[in-house]
């Protein structure tokens, strides 16, 4: 069927909503990467293969990643009249004794995490229940959603689908409020409209620079060309941050709604959407959106019975970093190496095949849904001064609960890793925080109390970036980060401007000197200079952010510098030319478990008397410090 | 070059939309169906498409998706994201290394392994990660990598 009309929508609506909330059994298993790496995809073939066997009836649907990455796979039994109930650390052999529960309409307790009675729809804001008032509270032992800690100081707007609805169903997104906005928008708004309200909404671009999303519509709808196109941005380079995949492997129609959004209100008839190549389930899942969407008359020509016609293709990246620079990526597309090019112009002036060209990134676009159905001022309502809404981080690292979490912007740095993230694993302590990947930099503990938005980020030295946010603790070395990220960066380099491609080697080899217990006094002075100079004179955001991990780790964390340079000495244990292991004669108790995960022989010793570590023949791999059962194996 | 990769080639080229954009995607599927671009099949999709040699090698060389060399049957790659190299990738990376006794970026002598770095396979959470071909292996130890190897021997 094509959508042409209101009630064509509400039809599939129709549909979709029987599906979510149904009037059987219906069993969901996360199957994002990270759910099938952790093996959801055998428990949701377990689960079709044993309600077949015990004869219960039962659909059992896949979804995307519901954000609490570290309690994967995770599982959703939704019984009709009953509270949602969500499963974690689910394997193969929780199935048959689930499945058996399941004929008594009874949920087996030990793999509970939360209970859901009722879901708010943000895109509407209406709220539907699974469980009425009465039966919610016979489940009251269960936590529920909203009072877990992980969850409760989140507000999901680009995750809104994720974890909940099937991704390669277009009836389940509609049945969350989907394409309501591009309809309302394509048929009845003028494009000047539409661009008031996002420039209402104050959405700023989410892949990293954060430059005003209105502004950037603006620009591309006043700019003149024979065509236009929009972009998608889905290659999301940084390590460390995974929400645009999220996002496209769990709900690939919030990205195309808004991509339809942006090309009516800025005049172009087609759109690409560049995905890493490193995000197989990624591209699967978008090429799948794109087909139905075509097939419901969601994409393709006259569009809702008018005249306008827009189409997208995707592109696989082939693993080059650089390609998230806008003018690279689009050298990509055109099928050249991915190498930047100066602006301005900019790509909304002269983009793809010299035309305008607007790029926005994934979870900006998954917004903009949103953004409409409940209008600029409603979400400017959300987060600070000039970072409005909400953002999506990748919460990983040395952090007890590691996950997705969006979180409003002016949420304290403390809040996301103390509240939500459960504090640091271990009982360790924190050392300091990065954001903005490569060319971002460290926040140290003492400005936990940061307020996450913007300007303060850029303002400690680091950036918002595209989200990751990854949580260190005291047995990580600063320096060696530093080091870590120019290694990254010098790989990544393309090579095409000196500064960047120098610079980046330069600065590596000085951090290498100084990890290696050979650097000098004056390596700090020289670290500065080329810093200084790669972010003044490199073409692109690559090399002009370049020197952030190590400016900013100079900035907060000197003192180790000079501890590596002066003393020679690593006290967070990291770099192995300066470390060396041994054995705590007090603590050992001669299990013989260092001896054997030992790769080189360099750990001898009887069963049930000391071992001893052979400084001659260690070679600091850590293996013996990871297996000692009662952390006898020390590091100096 | 053999008949059976042009006739590959010819292949890929006709699914893609012709044009000298293709290029990019036309490699990976080369890359993808052979393990590797043969300097043969650049010089010949470069002669397919109608852009310079230089062109493609520039192509070729620039992408990391892209060998110039056979690689092995299995592709073990290790995830050098920011959350696994906090949680010691490198020391995984080096107990592969010791083991496959090849460095990264190459391949066994029999061909059955070779071994790869990556810039964060987007699995943070479940960090440190190991991925060989399609199978990803979540917070593996050192010990554990080594009977994961094993596993496709």
């Amino acid at each position: 069927m094509k959508i042409k009309k209101m009630q064509d929508l509400n039809k599939l609506k129709k549909s979709g909503e029987q599906q979510l909330f149904p009037s059987g059994i219906k069993i969901t298993v996360g199957l994002a990467t990270c759910g099938i790496a952790r093996g959801a995809d055998k428990v949701h073939d377990a689960f079709k293969k044993e309600l077949q066997k015990q004869k219960v009836k039962a659909t059992v649907v896949p979804v995307g990643c519901s954000g609490w990455c570290s309690r994967e796979p995770i599982v959703n039994i939704i019984i009709p009249r009953m509270p949602k109930i969500t499963l974690g650390d689910v394997s193969e052999d929780d199935i048959p004794g689930i499945v058996r529960n399941l004929k008594n309409r009874h949920i087996p307790e030990s793999k509970i995490l939360y209970r859901t009675d009722a879901e708010e729809n943000i895109a509407d804001g209406r709220v539907r229940k699974y469980a009425s008032a009465s039966q919610a509270a016979t489940s009251g032992k269960i936590p529920a959603y909203g009072t877990l800690p992980l969850f409760k100081k989140q507000k999901k707007i680009a995750l809104r689908n994720c974890g909940l609805i099937n991704p390669a169903d277009i009836q389940e997104y509609v049945a969350r409020g989907g394409f309501k906005a591009a309809y309302s928008a394509v048929t009845g708004m003028k494009p000047e409209k539409i661009i008031t309200e996002v420039q209402r909404s104050g959405l700023r671009g989410r892949g990293g620079a954060g430059f005003p999303v209105g502004k950037k519509w603006e620009m591309a709808r006043q700019a003149e060309g024979k065509k236009k196109y929009i972009i998608c941005n889905a290659d999301e380079g940084d390590p460390g941050a995974y929400m645009d995949r999220s996002i496209l492997e769990g709900d690939p129609f919030s990205v195309l709604e808004g991509m339809i959004i942006a090309a009516f209100s800025i005049g172009a008839s087609e759109g690409y959407i560049y995905v890493r190549g490193e995000y197989p389930l990624a591209v699967k899942q978008v090429t799948k959106a794109i087909l139905q969407a075509k097939r419901s008359g969601l994409l393709g020509r006259n569009m809702f019975g008018t005249d306008f016609s827009f189409n997208v293709n995707v592109e696989k990246g082939a693993g080059a970093f650089v390609c998230g620079e806008e003018t690279a990526l689009i050298a990509s597309i055109e099928g050249y190496s991915g190498e930047p090019v100066p602006r301005p112009p900019y790509p909304v002036e002269k983009g793809l095949w010299g035309l305008p060209t607007c790029i926005n990134n994934v979870e900006t676009l998954a917004n903009i849904p949103v953004v409409l159905s409940r209008g600029g001022t409603w979400f400017s309502r959300i987060g600070t001064g000039k970072s409005k809404g909400t953002k999506i981080f990748s919460l990983v690292g040395a952090v007890e609960r590691v996950g997705l979490v969006e979180v409003p912007m002016g949420i304290s740095l403390k809040e996301i890793v103390y509240d939500i993230g459960g504090g640091i694993a271990g009982g360790r302590k924190l050392k300091a925080v990065q954001t903005g990947g490569p060319s971002g930099g460290c926040i140290p503990k003492r400005l936990a109390d940061i307020s996450v938005d913007y300007e303060s980020l850029t303002k400690a030295g680091s950036i918002m970036g595209s989200g990751g946010m990854i949580v260190m603790d005291d047995r990580t070395c600063m320096v060696d980060v530093a080091k870590y990220f120019m290694s990254f960066l010098k790989d990544e380099s393309c090579g095409k401007c000196l500064p960047c491609r120098e610079g980046t080697q330069a600065v590596f080899e000085i951090l290498d000197r100084i990890t290696r217990g050979r650097g000098r006094t004056k390596d700090i002075e020289q670290l500065k200079d080329v810093c200084e100079a790669m972010s003044q004179a490199s073409m692109c955001a690559l090399g002009k952010t370049a020197a952030n991990p190590v400016l900013s780790t100079l900035r907060y964390f000197g003192k180790e510098y000079d501890e590596h340079i002066k003393k020679r000495r690593c006290s967070a244990g990291v770099c192995s030319a300066l470390i060396r292991f041994s054995i705590n004669a007090d603590k050992c108790i001669g299990c013989e478990a260092c001896r054997k995960a030992c790769p080189c022989e360099a750990v001898s010793g009887k069963p049930r008397k000391m071992h001893k570590i052979s400084v001659k023949k260690c070679i600091k791999c850590r293996a013996c410090y990871e297996v000692c059962p009662v952390k006898a194996v020390e590091i100096r | 070059m053999d008949e059976g990769t042009k006739t590959i080639i010819d292949k890929l080229i006709k699914k893609h939309k012709p044009g000298e954009n293709a290029v990019v995607s036309i490699f990976q599927d080369v890359q993808e169906q052979q393990g590797y671009l043969s300097e043969d099949a650049i010089r010949y999709v470069s002669e397919k498409l109608e852009i310079p040699v230089s062109r493609a090698f520039s192509v070729a060389t620039f992408y990391s998706a892209f060998s110039l060399t056979p690689l092995g049957r299995n592709r073990v790659h290790v995830c050098l994201g920011t959350a696994c190299h906090i949680k010691g990738a490198d020391n995984i990376a080096g107990r592969i290394s010791r083991q496959l006794k090849i460095k990264p970026g190459e391949t066994t002598g029999d061909r059955k392994f070779s071994l790869h770095k990556v810039r964060c396979l987007g699995c943070c959470a479940l960090a440190p990660v190991v991925k060989v071909n399609d199978d990803t292996y979540a917070g593996v130890s050192q010990d554990q990598v080594v009977s994961v190897l094993e596993k496709y021997r």
